[in-house]
């Protein structure tokens, strides 16, 4: 009997112990399921007759919200899409890149921000679909795609919005300092010099309202004037120039002024205070690009209805917008394609735009676009449209290279912060965000 | 079946080495190569590079001296003030388990809830502790920005997080004191603060030595607290990387500026950092157990 029952708890140990090997196993197994139930069913799974295709994006893009996933349901009911959203850039980019390299775990369709697209030209052209010959290119702007082709003329993504520039001001704060409130008189007094802009500051400031400066931060100031550069941080060749480029030496002098002046309420753009500022009315400008326009709205609360107004910025300007791409490592290549092609689509892109101001990059929407009555009302009936795709229409081609992000970051974050905020003086911020820049470079 | 011990402890085992071992040998070998996150399979070979840069680089050497300096910041208030939690626990008390359970909330509270509530409390603009220092006549400090001000600001999130767990460590050792000890002690005259003194204390010290080697470990690898407390691109640890730790500069340099065999040399430094620390520990606790 004993030895009968010290077997029988051996058996019940080993058992135990097969349990929780199986468990891990499985545990492994399920998640490749997870990874692939929306790429997997290619071949054999689709015995219900339903495609389920993942998205992968980041912050807010809308397509949800403007109800384009269930439309584009209704259109193909034999797909499902699930859409997978990170909330920061700089979270889901490297997310993405091991993925594409590892050949697995990527989503069907997948967004790319433009401080990334030249790292995915350069480095990931071979693990993306060429789309070129599945879309009529002459759609988007020429250096939306231009950004998105490789040298050897392979287009890896599909333009969906972009960021043309404007000025969103508050008409209450301007008139109560006494400044013009009318939006073209106030566009023609800073037209061409983003100096022009920042002059208009120190006016503001001599008559500001208690509690208030003319702008958010000396870093959109910088983005701002940079996004109308012909020449940023690296030339044609790949080699990085920006402390060379005359783009960014004029928008760092810009900054500069806001930064050693007292016209800036020193917010770091998407902060919490950020957002406070907005809700209670600490500046009354900022650089606004289009999808800067659905964030004031939301941030600036039912207080802001009808305060703020728009004009057009000093020069044309680009801030922001993204691509898809479909990964070569979609089991559905065909389907995805379709649904990029879908999204992308000038039709498309305006509902965005009707939602939430995402500004397209397909000049034939240009026509169409209409912004939500909201949106209207919130900025004082200002013609959003015209003043976006005039914008749009004369933005330069800029050049971008593989380390764009950490360089901008290096100028905006060190650089401009520390004169900005810590009360050191231009030259030893540059001197900063030049080491830090070396140190980004491995040099 | 000599074999069920090691079935037993296999699974431990099999997943430390999946998850834990290979990643560290395969770090290592990335250490010694230029590699990029964006092209991973192109590695060249860098020999001792990583390591000779980051010798020569400024900003290590600064999250290095801000980790320690965050470290000792955080760690010592933080152990004090638990002991002395423990040693007003240990007396009866009316509701023991309800304060015992209250001074571990802060333990098991998120890291991100935690820190978002600090940062809203040292936001320098309408902050809370900005107001009490305003209230009591002082300047407003730039809780981000200047340079001990942030590492206190950090500092004081982890001691608000960890002081209840390592008080509530030391309140089990301190109740497997014998009590005759103390009744003696008390026979012979001595007060309570001796009693503490050279009673408790004496009998704490492998407790003490353990939850030292513990915070340490923890403050080395400290990265949560300090990056979400910079908010947008915590990474850099403020504009002049005033509290930049070792963790963060590892992360910035191998996920945000992609260089992944610099930020493999910096966690193979920090590992090899954590080993010169545990053997300091074990020095001291020998000659401890000597005396």
């Amino acid at each position: 009997m004993r030895t009968s029952t010290r077997r029988s708890h051996r058996v019940t140990a080993l058992a135990a112990v097969a349990v929780l090997a199986t468990g891990l196993l499985a545990g492994c197994a399920s998640d490749d399921d997870d990874n692939s139930s929306g790429s997997g069913n290619g071949s054999g799974g689709n015995a219900g007759g339903k495609t389920t295709l993942t998205i992968g994006t980041f912050g807010t893009f809308g397509y949800k919200q403007a109800g384009l996933y269930d439309e584009y349901m209704k259109l193909h009911p034999d797909v499902t899409i699930k859409e997978n959203v990170t909330t920061r850039t700089d979270v889901y980019w490297p997310k993405v890149l091991t993925r594409l390299q590892a050949g697995s775990g990527t989503d069907d369709v997948q967004a790319i921000e433009v401080g990334n697209i030249t790292e995915a030209v350069q480095t990931q052209g071979d693990k993306f679909v060429d789309l070129g010959s599945q879309v009529d290119k002459s759609q988007w702007l020429g250096w939306k795609n231009d950004q998105a082709t490789t040298k050897d003329g392979k287009l890896i993504g599909l333009g969906t919005d972009i960021g043309p520039m404007a000025i969103c001001y508050r008409k209450d704060l301007f008139q109560k300092a006494g400044l013009e409130t009318d939006r073209t008189k106030l566009a023609a007094q800073w037209k061409g010099d983003w100096a022009k802009y920042v002059e208009l500051g120190k006016q503001y400031m001599q008559k500001a309202p208690s509690g208030t400066k003319y702008v958010d931060s000396a870093s959109s100031v910088y983005n701002a004037a940079l996004g109308g550069a012909q020449d940023r941080y690296y030339d044609k060749d790949g080699n990085v120039i920006w402390d060379k480029s005359a783009g960014v030496k004029k928008a760092w002098d810009v900054a500069m002024t806001v930064a050693t002046s007292d016209m800036s309420a020193k917010l770091k753009q998407f902060d919490k205070p950020w957002d406070q500022g907005f809700a209670n009315a600490k500046f009354a400008t900022v650089a606004c690009p289009a999808w800067m326009v659905g964030y004031i709205q939301e941030k600036s609360g039912a207080a802001g209805k009808g305060q703020w107004d728009v004009a057009a910025a000093p020069t044309a300007a680009n801030w922001g917008g993204s691509f898809l791409g479909v990964p070569k490592a979609s089991k559905h290549q065909k389907e995805a394609i379709e649904l990029a092609k879908w999204l992308t689509a000038p039709e498309q892109q305006a509902k965005v735009f009707a939602k939430q101001a995402s500004f397209p990059s397909t000049p034939a929407a240009y026509s169409s676009l209409t912004p939500s009555p909201d949106t209207l009302a919130y900025f004082s009936n200002a013609p959003l449209t015209q003043i976006y795709s005039d914008s749009a229409k004369t933005i330069p081609s800029q050049i971008f290279g593989t380390k764009d992000q950490p360089i901008n970051t290096a100028l905006t974050d060190v650089g401009i912060l520390q004169v900005e905020q810590k009360g050191k003086s231009p030259e030893q911020g540059w001197d900063a965000a030049s080491n830090e820049i070396k140190d980004v470079l491995g040099q | 079946m000599k074999a069920s011990p090691y079935a037993f402890i296999a699974p431990f085992f099999v997943v430390f080495g999946a998850f834990s071992l290979v990643p560290l040998l395969y770090t290592a070998w990335y250490s010694l190569h230029h590699v990029q996150l964006s092209s991973l399979d192109q590695q060249t070979w860098a020999g001792l590079d990583n390591y000779q840069n980051l010798l020569s680089s400024d900003f290590f050497w600064n999250a290095l001296k801000n980790t320690f300096s965050i470290g000792v910041l955080s760690t010592v208030p933080q152990l004090m003030a638990a002991i002395w939690l423990a040693h007003m626990l240990n007396y009866r008390l009316r509701g023991s388990t309800v304060w015992r359970v209250v001074m571990l909330t802060p333990y098991a509270t998120s890291v991100a809830a935690a820190t978002l509530v600090f940062t809203l409390l040292f936001a320098p603009d309408n902050g809370m502790v900005n107001w009490v220092l305003d209230a009591v006549g002082m300047d407003p400090v730039n809780w981000r920005e200047s340079d001990w001000g942030s590492q206190l600001a950090v500092s004081s999130i982890v001691i608000w997080r960890w002081t209840g767990y390592n008080a509530l460590i030391y309140l089990a050792a301190m109740q497997a004191i014998p009590a005759d000890l103390y009744e003696s002690a008390a026979l012979d005259g001595a007060t309570r603060w001796q009693q503490f003194r050279h009673v408790t204390i004496p009998m704490l010290r492998p407790t003490i030595l353990f939850t030292v080697v513990v915070s340490t470990i923890g403050a080395t690898q400290l990265f949560g607290e300090p990056l979400l407390f910079g908010g947008v691109s915590g990474t850099k640890g403020g504009s002049e990387h005033q509290y930049q730790t070792l963790g963060l500069y590892m992360y910035d340099q191998g996920w945000i500026v992609g260089n992944l065999g610099k930020a493999s040399a910096i966690a193979w430094s920090m590992f090899l950092i954590l080993l010169i620390i545990a053997a300091i520990n074990m020095l001291i606790s020998r000659r401890l157990r000597k005396s």
